[in-house]
């Protein structure tokens, strides 16, 4: 800090200091200087759970869940030019045999242990398993099993082999089990005995096996978490000494915070706030992740969008490269569900690009007119995780769908309102008259991604196919997908799906988000992973 | 004085009883499912009827009115949905921590707004006092937040003379007066206090200008009074008035700002209703507006029981 604002400091001190007699002098934001500390600035305005399975969504896997603990498959993160893609993390192999394809055997790392000393093994992992899904068993949690329970709902049971493997079984042959697996977090059964049984008392004095050890939790403020020098993957033992998470939901608090250097590392700052940050000398950090922002499609009966043409004319209309510098050029334009370049996305021949003739001409085909405009009601919220800015985008869309010969009407709800219209389905009484909801998407597994949007039988509340899409050869490759095992080849299926969804339109794809960050000019190590998680492990800040 | 004091306690009562009936109404007005809060997309219905069943949504309405009135009688405000401890322990820390921003904007605020308003009383029609009417006008009219944030800019951003958010380098636990916590309260006080010290401002403004005018004042100077005892005579009749205005201006202090907080990531009952808000903590709000609304409740009847104590004229029948 410079001489002159040590100045400051002195005479604002002074001078605020006359009536106070206890005032000690102390460094203003500074850095410890005998460790290493990150202090990170998250958009949640609470303390994600943290006894295992992590609540607030993506964010709260990020900062929690994968920082206190591990699952027997982990996300690999440590790359940024690539998809990230699972790893061995409690669990050293894993395979399904060969007759059924429902038997998976997981032999379990050898001698690590958890935050308390404890040893990880197989009991252990029964143990975790019955903590979700056996509603019987004494450490039966209902807030981990409602926060995991995307993760487990393929499981029929589970068994121990020896000290070192377990066994568990799919309820049908699942290709895409690894990437739910990899979504349960393992909490130490000795913890848990020793805090009387209290899964309140575990979440202040958390253990589990990850590469941070939680040291202090004051909710609504701050988790601080310690290195774990003995974590089990040495490649991972944290840069940083101590790492300090703040809960500041406001983006212009989260900037001010990096700009004051009261924090090293910010979630999400607003994008006119990023030449600011540039010019600073603040480090922007973005890259593509699993994320796209588009409008889910009813394709029943009472929808304009059951028409192909219409759908089509729809994704022609939008003028994504000017959408995208409304953005400040933090994001990229759509042209499907996952980014071009994907293993996923195939050859699609319908190109989405923005061509308003075509969008005219196409609507024309369907029947529609400037006389006769194409009438939609669609479902937007006003803020929300991954939605971006959404009531900016979506009167600049509206525009863009009005100029081709769409009549859109918006009905805004708040966040969790939009959610649970779309975990209703289009379907559902409340959503009568509702032609398509905006609510950002992820592809990180093929079932979120592809899988759970395409077939029949993964209509809500079993999947997250709102619109009702029922097209055979969709069930039919989407089965496929799901019983074929091979990664390579369950790839070229995906991608043979999703070139099928880009060909119909089934949704409107509009941009993928950049998912920007803010770092300090001394922040080094940080990888920005292609993926709604992120390894902190090799970040610190450099004194 | 104790019958009155008896007798206005009664009146509060139905008060705090139709407090809590709105409170739990309007939480329940609220759009959306509050179990969306805790349910993945995928959950399966049995997992739904089992957390409904915990938290007592699948009971009728009024039954489930009366288990929560139950409940909070005994101090048990239920279980955060989202942190899954108890109510109780979470609201009292937020409001420990507002009370302390409150303080000091107290202690910035009301001075202030006392002294001006009366400067501008005294001087009621000369240019002095337009220009404290002026400030007062304009205080009212800033929104806080946007003050917040450009305090912030200028003081933390620019000038780096002071932090731009929480309570404390090492966060809200153990506050002491010390120059590590009180620089982290500057800024969110002075924002807090701008709002009640222009109210003050004008309504001392007000009602000392009128007691100025008053035949007893009057009387006063032609005594050959000196003005420091003449303000004694008028700050007395004023008492009643500003304590009325104090009181109030205290109670939403009390109450928090939700902006402010927010603005500021001071973990305080704002920041604590904001963070409820948004993750559909149903218990965390009721909770915490009911606590909130029955201090408003209680400082009301703190205030007018002092102004009777102050003037015993306005005691009521």
């Amino acid at each position: 800090m410079s001489q002159v604002t040590a100045e400051r400091r002195q005479l604002l001190k002074a001078m605020l200091g006359a009536g106070v007699a206890t005032m000690t002098p102390a460094p203003l934001f500074a850095q410890a200087a005998a460790s290493k500390v990150l202090r990170v600035a998250m958009t949640v305005a609470d303390i994600p759970l943290t006894t295992g399975q992590a609540s607030q969504g993506g964010e709260g896997t990020r900062f929690i869940g994968l920082t206190l603990y591990d699952g027997l498959i982990n996300w690999d993160l440590s790359r940024s030019d690539v998809v990230s893609t699972l790893r061995p993390g409690l669990a050293t192999e894993w395979s399904v045999d060969s007759e059924t394809k429902m038997l998976w055997t997981f032999k379990l790392r050898p001698n690590v242990k958890f935050h308390d000393g404890s040893a990880f093994d197989a009991d252990a992992v029964i143990w975790n398993l019955d903590k979700l899904i056996k509603s019987d068993a004494p450490q039966y949690d209902a807030a981990q099993a409602a926060q995991g329970s995307q993760y487990f709902t393929s499981i029929e049971s589970y068994r121990k082999i020896d000290a070192g493997t377990v066994q568990i079984k799919t309820k049908v042959p699942d290709a895409v089990f690894p990437y739910q697996i990899a979504g349960i977090m393992y909490s130490s059964p000795s913890r848990w005995e020793e805090v009387g049984r209290d899964w309140g008392r575990f979440a202040q004095r958390p253990s589990g096996t990850g590469p941070f050890i939680l040291e202090r939790l004051v909710q609504r403020d701050r988790a601080e978490l310690v290195k774990n020098a003995n974590y089990w993957d040495p490649a991972r033992i944290p840069k940083s000494d101590r790492l300090i998470l703040l809960c500041m939901p406001d983006a212009n608090t989260r900037v001010a915070a990096l700009l004051s250097g009261q924090v090293d590392f910010v979630e999400a700052p607003a994008p006119d706030s990023v030449p600011r940050l540039r010019k600073s000398g603040m480090q922007i950090i973005t890259n593509l992740y699993p994320h796209v922002w588009p409008y889910q499609l009813s394709v029943l009966e009472d929808s304009p969008f059951k028409d192909v043409r219409v759908r089509r004319a729809a994704n022609l209309a939008i003028d994504r490269d000017g959408l995208v510098k409304l953005l400040g050029e933090l994001a990229v334009p759509a042209k499907g569900q996952v980014t071009a370049g994907h293993p996923w996305f195939g050859t699609p021949s319908f190109q989405i690009k923005y061509d308003p003739e075509g969008a005219k001409r196409l609507l024309r085909e369907a029947g529609f007119d400037p006389g006769r405009p194409c009438k939609i009601k669609v479902m937007i919220s006003t803020s929300g995780s991954g939605q971006m800015q959404p009531l900016p985008m979506n009167e600049f869309i509206q525009e863009n769908l009005t100029a081709v010969g769409f009549e859109v009407e918006f009905e805004v709800l708040e966040w969790e309102a939009l959610r649970g219209r779309r975990r209703a389905g289009a379907f559902a009484a409340e959503n009568r008259g509702r032609h398509g909801l905006n609510n950002s998407w992820s592809f990180l597994e093929p079932d979120i991604g592809i899988l759970g949007v395409t077939m029949d039988r993964l209509r809500p509340p079993a999947g997250y196919n709102w619109g009702g899409v029922n097209d055979p050869k969709l069930n039919q490759l989407g089965e496929r997908a799901k019983v074929t095992f091979d990664p390579a080849e369950q790839n070229k299926i995906l991608a043979e799906i999703h070139s099928y969804m880009v060909d119909q339109a089934l949704w409107i794809w509009v941009v993928h988000d950049l998912n920007p960050r803010a770092l300090g000019p001394k922040v080094k190590g940080f990888v920005q992973a292609q993926s709604w998680f992120q390894d902190l492990t090799p970040v610190y800040v450099e004194n | 004085m104790l019958s009155y004091i008896v007798r206005r306690v009664t009146y509060a009562l139905p008060i705090a009883i139709g407090v809590t009936i709105l409170c739990f109404l309007l939480i329940h007005l609220a759009p959306g499912d509050p179990l969306s809060a805790v349910l993945p997309d995928n959950a399966s219905p049995e997992m739904r009827r089992q957390l409904a069943a915990l938290y007592a949504f699948d009971q009728p309405l009024p039954v489930q009115y009366f288990i929560w009135l139950k409940r909070i009688l005994v101090g048990d405000f239920g279980i955060s949905i989202q942190s899954r401890r108890p109510v109780i322990g979470e609201i009292l820390p937020a409001i420990q921590n507002t009370f302390i921003l409150a303080t000091a904007a107290v202690a910035i605020g009301f001075p202030i707004g006392i002294l001006l308003g009366a400067i501008a009383g005294f001087v009621n029609g000369t240019a002095l006092d337009r220009v404290v009417t002026s400030i007062a006008v304009t205080g009212v009219s800033v929104p806080h937040y946007w003050l917040g944030m450009v305090l912030v800019v200028v003081f933390a951003v620019n000038l780096n003379m002071l932090p731009a958010m929480g309570m404390s380098p090492s966060g809200s636990g153990n506050y002491a007066l010390n120059w590590e916590h009180l620089q982290h309260i500057i800024l969110p006080a002075i924002t807090l206090a701008v709002i009640p010290a222009a109210i003050i401002a004008r309504s001392v403004r007000g009602t000392v200008a009128d007691i100025r005018q008053r035949e007893f004042v009057g009387t006063l100077y032609s005594k050959g009074l000196r003005p420091s005892r003449i303000l004694l005579h008028v700050a007395k009749n004023a008492g009643p008035t500003v304590l009325a205005v104090a009181g109030l201006q205290l109670a939403q202090l009390l109450g928090g700002s939700i902006l402010v907080e927010t603005v500021f990531s001071w973990p305080g009952s704002g920041f604590l209703l904001n963070s409820a808000i948004f993750t559909r903590d149903l218990p965390i709000l009721q909770g915490t507006i009911l606590i909130l609304a029955l201090l408003f409740v209680m400082i009301n009847l703190l205030v007018d029981v002092m102004q009777t104590m102050l003037d015993p004229r306005i005691k009521r029948s």
